[in-house]
């Protein structure tokens, strides 16, 4: 029962957030330029310009613009992308996929990595091959991800030649509509490079995590008292106290999601990844105002959903913590 | 026997294949694709690149910046208002309709409507169907430039289009997406943004044709860096715009090809008369051309990939003065200061673009670096582009940058909108943020507007040239240039142009 308060709790938050958003996203649409310029060459006259602003409803006062907006809103529409001529949610729809396999890809990879490293790290703290990753974590945490990005682009791709250098190759339609590039070669080819390079954000930060969090585990009382009890070494260390340093590295795992939606539009647009990330920094540029204010209220949503699944997800690794809000 | 033979016939058919070409495929990345295949709703680049595959113009410029027949096989001028195209026959769209007149008729009047076109075609009063084959063009007054305006004239399918034809600057229409041309390729295959794929018209009336492009892909590359990478990766063939910073990479890379030309895109500052006082004065802007070292710019900011420039038109055209040569002379800028009674110089504003032009801003800091040499203090604003325009049209600082590639591929275009007396009411000067104003350049300029006879108009519009840089009117800095890339089996050579239109439908890509 408690259960569904807290979802239906969450789910009033979300519509705030929503709503906060899109009313500091339509507040600075003003400062963004004007999208009438990229929608007109370059001699049409300022009268025809204003024809067409009237047309658009963009000479309007703000709050009419405003209540206009909030009433489609409320009908699921969030506008026409000037760009794409179609509904501003259909357009972000179509390219969450793509932004949707990349974090997939990139958590793989830093999971696959730091998880092993950490604990490496936390039981062999002396060893030379602990200090190298230790140092090189130093290093990759201070590297930007463009950098990254370009980087591997330059080494696999025009150097080697092992690897595409950009775009998602060949991709299958599933059946509900959702287009992927997991099921093919040239596909999964085109994901390596940018899930690494995305993953480079996150992998240095998780692997110091993972290390801390095992060492402090590691030292406390039920860890000993486990030991002396006379469990393997192995069961004490990856099942007792390997399962508690697990929640930590949850939580920041997922307030790391907003960081890594942020990188996901640096790293796409390196490798012309068609995602999310990319559409938007573009819809910047040609000042396509529906797509952006659309795609912040998205991003809104995905917080709010990422941070109520990391709130299940800790009630099933700890029983001892309770869902926020939530009366025993 | 029978095997000699059979052998001797394989490698006959062997050879005829290679004299032919087989079909190829091409993968080309530019900088954006197409907003829309509906080619009227936006007059730009992107457009008439797209234009030129998927439909053919009336004439087309080749390499010369001369004209060449397309669907209009010849034209006369029957008399100084009037000129007649004889339109080609025999030639299909792709829905299957036959072309004629009546098309090229509807299209003309479809452009008339389009905001962005109508500006070209103001001049053009009616085109009337003389019969199936032969389209009759009146314009009002005498007018110069009816080739260079039927460039822009690319037959659409009436019966395909009419009724649904309606030009929609945001949100869908018909012709946005649904397009039936008569030119080298169909479009197979379109995700906006991602990729257009464009399979060659099987029925292409060009049968001279030497172009063997089956299949081309567009994929849009934003990124400068990504897309040369691309490139030197081998993932496409051919790729535009080339960032300066990567010319040499590319020159030195044995898999790929490097070809450049001189470009028609005039770079200037605009120096406002009404907001600074200082600049009201001729001899401050005189000062201020000798001051800035243009040539320096080209060789230090732009590595070279520019042309110095001394006025508007580039070489080639009309209105091109062969006695201006760009100025640049410290001293003497410093004594006209003194002369003006500026010797202790002055503060103005200067705001520039940031991703818009090639260095765009790179090139203001030096400009406000070198005016700082005079003891002009600028205050310099860089944005991007889109704040930028706002701020232009509100004239918001003293020096202004701005960028032109006359439409029409001729001198008069750029008077008309950066040098004439500003005018709500006709649209002259729309882009003159300088406010400089000279009767005899407003005349001269319209003048050449109504002057058939190519001689007149080249002495006029040199004329125009001259007393632009005899008054300073405002800042000329360089053309830009223009480069493209392409694998070393692309022959990209013969269908490059300065129009910056690749003629795809003629490339020969070898084995």
């Amino acid at each position: 029962m408690h259960i569904l308060a807290f979802l239906i709790r969450r789910a009033i938050q979300a519509v705030i957030v929503m709503f906060v958003i899109s009313l500091i996203g339509f507040s600075i649409q003003g400062n963004l330029g004007d999208p009438l310029r990229e929608l007109v060459g370059q001699s049409v006259s300022e009268a025809e310009r204003q024809l067409l602003r009237d047309e658009l409803g963009l000479n309007d006062p703000f709050f009419a613009q405003y209540a206009r907006f909030m009433g489609n809103a409320l009908q699921g529409d969030l506008g026409t992308s000037y760009f794409f001529k179609r509904p501003a949610l259909d357009v972000i729809l179509g390219k969450f996929p793509a932004t949707f396999e990349l974090v997939l890809g990139a958590t793989v990879i830093f999971l696959a990595v730091s998880i092993p490293a950490g604990i490496y790290c936390a039981i062999n703290r002396t060893s030379w091959f602990a200090r190298i990753i230790m140092t090189g974590s130093i290093v990759g945490i201070s590297v930007p991800v463009f950098l990254t990005a370009i980087f591997l682009q330059w080494i696999f791709a025009v150097e080697l030649g092992w690897l595409p250098s950009s775009g998602r190759g060949d991709t299958i339609t599933l059946p509900w509509g959702w287009d992927t590039g997991l099921l093919t070669i040239d596909g999964l080819a085109h994901l390596i490079l940018p899930s690494i390079a995305l993953s480079s954000i996150m992998l240095p930060l998780f692997i110091r995590l993972i290390r801390a969090e095992m060492m402090e585990t590691m030292g406390t009382d039920y860890v000993r008292f486990a030991r002396a009890k006379g469990l393997s070494t192995r069961r004490v260390r990856y099942v007792h106290a390997f399962r508690n340093t697990l929640l930590p590295v949850v939580t920041v795992g997922g307030l790391m999601i907003g960081t890594l939606i942020a990188y996901t539009i640096l790293t796409e647009t390196v490798f012309q990844w068609p995602g999310m990330g990319f559409m938007f920094l573009e819809a910047i540029n040609r000042v396509d105002t529906p797509l952006i204010i659309a795609y912040i209220i998205m991003v809104g949503l995905i917080f709010v959903v990422v941070n109520t699944v990391v709130d299940f997800v800790y009630t099933l690794i700890n029983p001892m913590v309770k869902l926020p809000g939530a009366k025993s | 026997m029978k095997t000699i033979r059979t052998l001797a016939t394989a490698t006959a058919m062997a050879l005829a294949l290679a004299t032919t070409a087989p079909a190829q495929t091409l993968t080309f990345a530019y900088d954006a694709d197409p907003v829309s295949l509906d080619p009227h709703e936006q007059l730009s680049g992107g457009t008439l690149q797209l234009s030129h595959m998927i439909f053919d113009p009336l004439v087309r410029w080749n390499s010369e910046l001369g004209f060449d027949p397309r669907l209009a096989e010849s034209w006369e001028r029957v008399d100084d208002t009037t000129v007649r195209f004889k339109i080609r026959e025999g030639v299909k769209f792709h829905s299957g309709n036959d072309m004629t007149a009546e098309d090229v008729v509807y299209t003309i009047d479809r452009m008339k409507e389009s905001p962005d076109f109508k500006g070209i075609f103001a001049a053009w009063e009616t085109a009337t169907a003389v019969d199936d084959y032969t389209v009759e063009v009146k314009t009002a007054g005498p007018n110069p430039l009816v080739l260079h305006t039927a460039t822009y004239v690319f037959p659409m399918d009436k019966k395909f289009y009419e009724g649904q034809d309606e030009i929609v600057k945001h949100g869908d229409s018909f012709a946005s997406s649904n397009v039936s041309g008569t030119g080298p390729f169909t479009i197979t295959e379109r995700e906006q943004g991602v990729k257009v794929v464009f399979e060659r018209n099987p029925n292409y009336w060009d049968t001279d044709s030497p172009g063997n492009v089956q299949t081309a892909i567009l994929t849009p590359i934003k990124e400068a860096p990504t897309r040369v990478a691309a490139l030197l990766s081998g993932d496409v063939d051919f790729i535009a715009p080339v960032p300066p910073t990567d010319l040499e990479r590319i020159d030195a890379d044995e898999n790929s090809k490097l070809v450049t030309m001189s470009g028609t895109r005039i770079i200037t500052l605009q120096l406002n008369q009404n907001r600074n006082e200082a600049l009201a004065n001729p001899k401050v802007r005189e000062a201020i051309v000798y001051a800035i070292n243009n040539e320096g710019i080209v060789k230090k900011i732009m590595k070279g990939f520019g042309t110095a420039a001394a006025q508007q038109s580039p070489e080639g055209y009309l209105g091109y003065n062969a006695d201006l040569a760009p100025r640049y002379d410290l001293e003497k800028a410093q004594a006209l200061m003194a002369e003006a009674g500026y010797a202790d110089g002055f503060n103005a504003t200067m705001m520039c673009p940031n991703n818009r032009y090639v260095n765009d801003f790179k090139i203001c800091e030096a400009s406000a670096a070198m005016l700082a040499k005079i003891g002009i203090n600028i205050d310099l604003t860089t944005m991007p582009k889109a704040q930028y325009w706002p701020k232009f049209d509100e004239r918001a600082a003293d020096i202004m940058m701005i960028g032109w590639h006359s439409d029409t591929e001729d001198s008069a275009n750029f008077n008309e909108f950066l040098t004439m007396t500003p005018d709500e009411e006709t649209g002259r000067g729309q882009y003159n943020s300088g406010n400089y104003s000279n009767a005899k350049v407003d005349e001269l300029t319209l003048a050449s507007l109504t002057e058939t006879d190519e001689a007149k108009r080249a002495e006029m519009l040199q004329e125009v040239e001259k007393i632009l840089y005899d008054e300073a009117a405002y800042v000329p800095l360089h053309w830009q240039d223009l480069a493209w890339a392409a694998g070393s089996n692309v022959e990209i050579e013969p269908v490059l142009n300065v129009m910056n239109f690749p003629y795809l439908g003629d490339l020969v890509v070898n084995e």
